[in-house]
């Protein structure tokens, strides 16, 4: 009785998340008479490749998708590689130093994006960071860095300090205990990390929009933005087809990096 | 697993090299002319529909290949978010050259100095091509600074089913001889009938629109006292659009209630349907109307309406130069380039909108009877400057006060003495603050 209780409440989250997606698919083969009907069908009338055809005309979106892929790859990986032994120490030494570098990071997740934005292009423009796709990558590790370490220092806590005693009494130095017994354990806490810093980086909008200057360095999100215009009025159509392309690399990176995303890894490693 | 570790290594670098790379280009922008290298303008343009994209590119094309020496990079923004770009552009001292926006945002941009003025460095033929009205727009401060080149102005038109009109056999307006509100009201009653209003008035974002309506009766909503202190004012003048509106959805019942939470483009399908046999619209949106509206479907456009006056106000569309801007002088001949009459033709057929030079409105493609474009074109004559334009603080008003404020009256929870309180009291209060 319960199974199928279950799966029909897994049937209705499936449907309550796929709606988005399988609607934006259909909008972006509708003809601009057919969406402006009063009577909105899911399957197109008179589907038409034409708003696909005028987005990839208008917008560089291969260009710019190479390029959010690049700093959002880069920007994810930078965060996971920042953030995992800052995480492993503020986990394992727990002192007086990590209450205070925890409680900072708490508090630098308060301040509202758009106050920090103009003394931080100032920093870039400094830096000679302006108008270029590294001075994004730094903008949002910057701001992935704290919520990744949050992330981190919960997987790191979650491995049993007895496992790396149990190593160490097997003939394990630190760095071996590291390596062989945690680094593995940790595997689907990096993942999930680098999965949201890569999504997060990958939308980004605002940032980008202030940093990026020249049509070349543009990311996607900008791009997007371009089929909209004042009022709300858009041009649905190429925006709904621009977008859905814009989902596919985050779907095929989910797809290929979600298998690692397994839990139940310790189960039974330490008794009581 | 040394293998993957090694991969991930070689992927960072590869991967922070070619961003490192891709900026490169990036910082050639803002070198100078130095070695005989061509001066190079950034251009943030605003253009979003299809035509005026392509004008857009074309004209800087064109411009390119003349001008070796002077090459603009095109630069596409969006209306949603420009004005926290340009802040905080302006602010880091790494703005646009050339900056495409409305003119309610340069009051705001000028009085902070991030604007050029450009009033000593217009050539005679662009300035005498653009009437006062349109320059009135964009001349802001004690010493009439002019912090832009007006060059697309929208204004407000009646979009109506034609074959609906034609059953009601009601009189079809022309500019010379446009429907007065009086009229207005009762043809709105007269097609009101077998499950069709007669208009709908989409109100999301109703102060704009109210306020440019309320010029038709003298209505200005603000008055500078001789101490130069701005007030809110609704007096007869004022109350007359918002009585008339208010009597069509709530008297007469010739206004659909349920447009009154609808955006500007959201009763277009209901149009359509012959749900609303009419809906007062800006002139941008006929190319909605000309791109969705079934085949079958027989539209007019129909001019202003006239209370005392057909005034209306007027905002303008506009081309800035940074005060940053290391290259004025450039910027100011690309300009003169761009909006010659020639190409504000295009970009306002592009756009759907008016052109602000007179030799450009003569055009044949903006004069003809299609899609409604004489009427369209016609209408610029009614545009007077927008009181509103001038008003520091007026963002404020209508955000927190008088959007809320209309919003609720037009939905009849409160009187027009009620409304009217509100929008003096409260708004002198944010007035104050100014």
């Amino acid at each position: 009785m319960k199974r199928p209780l279950q799966y029909a409440a897994l049937a209705v989250y499936v449907v309550f998340l796929a709606f988005p997606l399988v609607w934006l698919l259909s909008t972006s083969l509708k003809t601009p008479r057919e969406m402006a009907s009063t009577d909105p069908s899911w399957i197109p009338h008179d589907p038409t490749l034409a708003n696909f055809a005028d987005a990839f005309a208008e917008q560089d979106l291969v260009g710019a998708g190479l390029r959010s892929l690049g700093v959002a790859v880069a920007s994810a990986v930078l965060t996971v590689v920042l953030a995992l032994p800052a995480a492993y120490a503020m986990a394992r030494h727990r002192g007086l130093m990590s209450r205070m570098a925890t409680g900072w990071v708490l508090v630098s997740q308060v301040f509202p994006f758009i106050l920090i934005i103009i003394p931080l292009f100032m920093v870039l423009r400094n830096l000679e960071l302006t108008n270029t796709l590294a001075g994004l990558v730094v903008v949002h590790i910057t701001f992935t860095l704290p919520f990744a370490l949050w992330m981190l220092q919960g997987y790191v806590r979650a491995v049993p300090r007895e496992l790396e005693e149990a190593a160490s009494v097997d003939g394990a130095g630190r760095v071996r205990a590291i390596v062989s017994v945690v680094a593995p354990l940790l595997a689907p806490g990096v993942v999930a990390t680098l999965l949201f810093s890569f999504i997060s980086s990958w939308n980004e909008f605002l940032f980008a929009l202030v940093v990026l200057k020249s049509p070349d360095v543009m990311t996607l999100p900008l791009m997007l933005a371009r089929f909209t215009g004042p009022e709300g009025v858009a041009r649905l159509g190429p925006l709904a087809a621009a977008s859905l392309m814009a989902t596919i690399p985050s779907l095929i990176f989910f797809a290929i990096i979600q298998r690692r995303l397994k839990s139940g890894l310790m189960a039974g490693a330490v008794k009581g | 697993m040394r293998m993957t570790s090694a991969l991930a290594a070689a992927a960072i670098i590869a991967l922070t090299a070619a961003c490192g790379g891709g900026g490169s280009g990036g910082d050639a922008q803002g070198s100078a002319t130095s070695g005989g290298e061509p001066v190079k303008l950034n251009f943030l343009s605003l253009a979003w529909q299809k035509e005026s994209v392509a004008a857009n590119k074309q004209i800087v094309e064109e411009w390119n290949k003349a001008n070796p020496g002077i090459q603009v990079t095109y630069v596409q923004g969006s209306w949603d978010n420009v004005n926290d770009q340009l802040v905080t552009q302006f602010e880091g001292g790494d703005p646009p050259d050339v900056i495409h926006n409305d003119s309610p945002a340069l009051a705001g941009f000028a009085s902070r100095g991030y604007l050029l003025d450009l009033k000593d460095k217009l050539p005679a033929e662009l300035k005498s091509d653009i009437p006062q009205t349109a320059w009135d727009t964009v001349t802001f401060g004690q010493e009439g600074g002019v912090y832009g080149v007006p060059f697309l102005q929208e204004s407000q038109v009646i979009i109506a089913n034609k074959k609906l009109l034609d059953a009601a056999k009601v009189r079809i307006p022309t500019p010379d001889n446009p429907w007065t509100w009086d009229e207005f009201a009762e043809i709105a009653r007269k097609l009101t009938k077998d499950g069709t209003y007669g208009v709908a008035w989409p109100m999301k974002s109703p102060v704009n629109k109210t306020l440019n309506l309320a010029l038709n009766f003298g209505g200005t909503f603000f008055q500078t006292g001789p101490d130069g202190k701005t007030t809110v004012k609704v007096g007869p003048e004022e109350r007359e659009v918002l009585q008339r509106i208010h009597d069509q959805i709530h008297k007469d019942k010739s206004a659909d209630p349920k447009a009154l939470g609808m955006g500007t483009a959201d009763p277009l399908p209901g149009f359509y349907k012959g749900e609303y046999a009419m809906l007062p619209v800006g002139v941008y949106l006929r190319q909605q109307v000309a791109e969705q509206a079934p085949e079958d479907f027989e539209w007019v456009a129909l001019p202003p309406l006239k209370g005392t006056s057909s005034n209306q106000g007027a905002v303008s569309q506009t081309l800035s130069i940074a005060q940053d801007s290391k290259h004025p002088d450039e910027a100011m001949k690309f300009i003169s380039f761009f909006l010659n009459p020639a190409n504000q033709a295009k970009l306002a057929k592009g756009d759907w909108l008016l052109p602000t030079s007179t030799k450009a409105a003569s055009d044949p493609s903006l004069t003809t009877e299609d899609n409604g474009w004489d009427v369209a074109t016609a209408s610029a004559k009614n545009l007077v400057v927008a009181p509103f334009l001038k008003v520091n603080g007026y963002d404020e008003w209508k955000s927190k006060v008088a959007t809320p404020a209309l919003q609720e009256y037009f939905a009849g929870k409160i009187s027009l003495d009620e409304v009217a309180k509100r929008l003096v009291e409260e708004g002198n209060k944010v007035l104050e603050r100014y």
